[in-house]
């Protein structure tokens, strides 16, 4: 091991690093001779990918294909008001060769599929899991125990987060092992929907780096078979036990999935357009139309109030948020004709589905939601 | 005898914004029993239809899962904490 050496440059930038007995040139020199695979570089990959480039891991790879928003500096650190709307991958590159030229950055500017995913995560020593939907952390999980590498978990949702290292080949479990099966879409809130506290990934973020750090190095005790909670708002930290299930699918005594399968399915995705029919559906412009004409249409919004308080279509009827909808259908009438929305058009989407079973046919989704609306019609109201 | 259970964020809408709840039982099956007959919204989140935990709930009593220990039969001490941990997503947005 290590037959790399460090230059008097790299000397000096790590010097921190080397007067560590426990880390010291053998340990900085592994950092050194490491790779590490980012999949997104969103809220938990900025954190990460910046001390990872800071502590000289060799080589970084970046997936992601998504470009800087606006709303993304809130917690997306690596990337910076000057990099709005450029690829992320790029953001990132930019900004990791500021902090330490020394390391080599690749990026892949596509989404990790079952088609390139063994492909992609093959070449690196740890995989690292920055992901914010269900289909990529099960896809991610499998391609690494597939090819027995060590996948630094973590995930957050407003002030909570989860952090663990799955290892099967080190005897710990995979993220199959605490989760068989992702939820029924729709039943647990994305960042996108139900926020996210912008210091939060910071946290989850280094802790996740700590351990891909210490797994390159070799050194300390790795969060195998323990799953770290931490709850900002109380500010505790908390460790769970996490046991290897020999009946796992994956990494289990005798897998049944061997090879990659089709998360989407797996997760029970469908394609939205096909969920509900046009016949269900309304424009910005057509509702901003018929808002005018003498045909005015009930207006639901089925956002939380905290949203409302925020932006609003001016004129909307009212406010039942989704959640609450199946117990107050009493409310609507389903002889009018009703416009239903929320913030992109998902929620409002299930309203209508729901609406739907429920009996009502008079019914329209509004595509795109307040956003759409917020760039198509009143550019007065504000986007979130 | 009295235990606490804590309820994670993205399901504490469903139990009137509570981040814990102390009941009485004896048992994980009677405490989470307990817990949604106090919030019947919750149910339908940790139970599927055929009445059976969600595969992507873990229940924990102190730090141990009790898919290890004796599933909703695992006894509970007075004191005891009881743990909701779902999956959750979140990260790149």
């Amino acid at each position: 091991m290590s037959n790399v050496s460090l230059s008097n440059e790299e000397i000096r930038r790590y010097s921190r690093h080397l007067i560590m007995p426990e880390v010291g040139m053998s340990g900085q020199r592994r950092l050194k001779q490491g790779s590490v695979l980012l999949i997104g570089t969103g809220g938990l990959g900025s954190p990460l990918a910046l001390y990872l480039a800071a502590a000289g891991v060799g080589h970084i790879g970046l997936v992601d294909f998504d470009v800087v928003d606006e709303s993304n500096l809130q917690r997306q650190v690596v990337h910076g008001t000057s990099t709005v709307g450029t690829l992320k991958t790029a953001s990132a590159k930019a900004r990791l060769h500021d902090l330490n030229p020394l390391v080599e950055v690749t990026t892949y500017e596509t989404q990790i599929t079952s088609a390139n995913a063994l492909e992609l995560l093959r070449p690196y020593d740890v995989i690292i899991d920055g992901t914010d939907n269900f289909p990529t952390r099960y896809l991610t999980n499998d391609a690494s125990v597939m090819l027995g590498k060590p996948n630094v978990y973590g995930s957050i949702f407003r002030f909570e987060g989860q952090a663990t290292v799955f290892s099967p080949k080190d005897g710990g479990p995979c993220y199959r092992c605490l989760y068989p099966e992702p939820p029924p879409p729709g039943l647990v809130p994305s960042c996108a929907e139900g926020g996210v506290l912008g210091v939060l990934p910071g946290v989850i973020g280094t802790i996740q780096a700590t351990e891909a750090i210490k797994l390159i190095t070799g050194i300390g005790e790795p969060l195998i078979g323990r799953l770290m909670l931490y709850d900002a708002l109380a500010m505790r930290f908390r460790e769970l036990k996490l046991r290897r299930n020999p009946a796992c699918p994956v990494c289990g005594d005798h897998p049944t999935v061997t090879e990659l399968i089709d998360y989407d399915q797996f997760c029970g995705i469908v394609p939205e357009v096909n969920t509900l029919g046009s016949q269900y559906e309304i424009t910005p412009e057509q509702l901003a139309a018929l808002l005018q004409s003498d045909e005015r249409p009930y207006l639901l919004d089925v956002r939380n109030p905290y949203e409302v308080e925020i932006a609003s279509i001016p004129g909307t009827d009212k406010v039942i948020p989704v959640d609450q909808l199946a117990e107050r259908l009493n409310e609507l009438d389903t002889a009018v004709e009703m416009v239903v929305y929320c913030r992109s058009g998902v929620r409002s989407g299930r309203a209508v589905e729901l609406l739907k079973t429920a009996g009502f046919r008079k019914l329209k989704n509004l595509v795109g939601g307040i956003l759409r609306w917020s760039s198509d019609v009143d550019s007065s109201v504000p986007r979130y | 005898m009295a235990v606490t259970i804590t309820i994670p964020t993205a399901l504490r809408q469903y139990a009137a914004g509570n981040a814990t709840v102390s009941l009485d039982a004896d048992n994980v099956g009677a405490l989470l029993r307990g817990l949604v007959e106090q919030h019947p919204v919750l149910g339908k989140h940790l139970f599927g239809d055929d009445g059976r935990l969600r595969s992507f709930v873990n229940v924990y009593v102190g730090d141990e899962d009790i898919r290890y220990l004796q599933g909703e039969t695992t006894p509970l001490k007075d004191g005891e904490t009881v743990s909701i941990i779902p999956a959750i997503a979140g990260g790149k947005q």
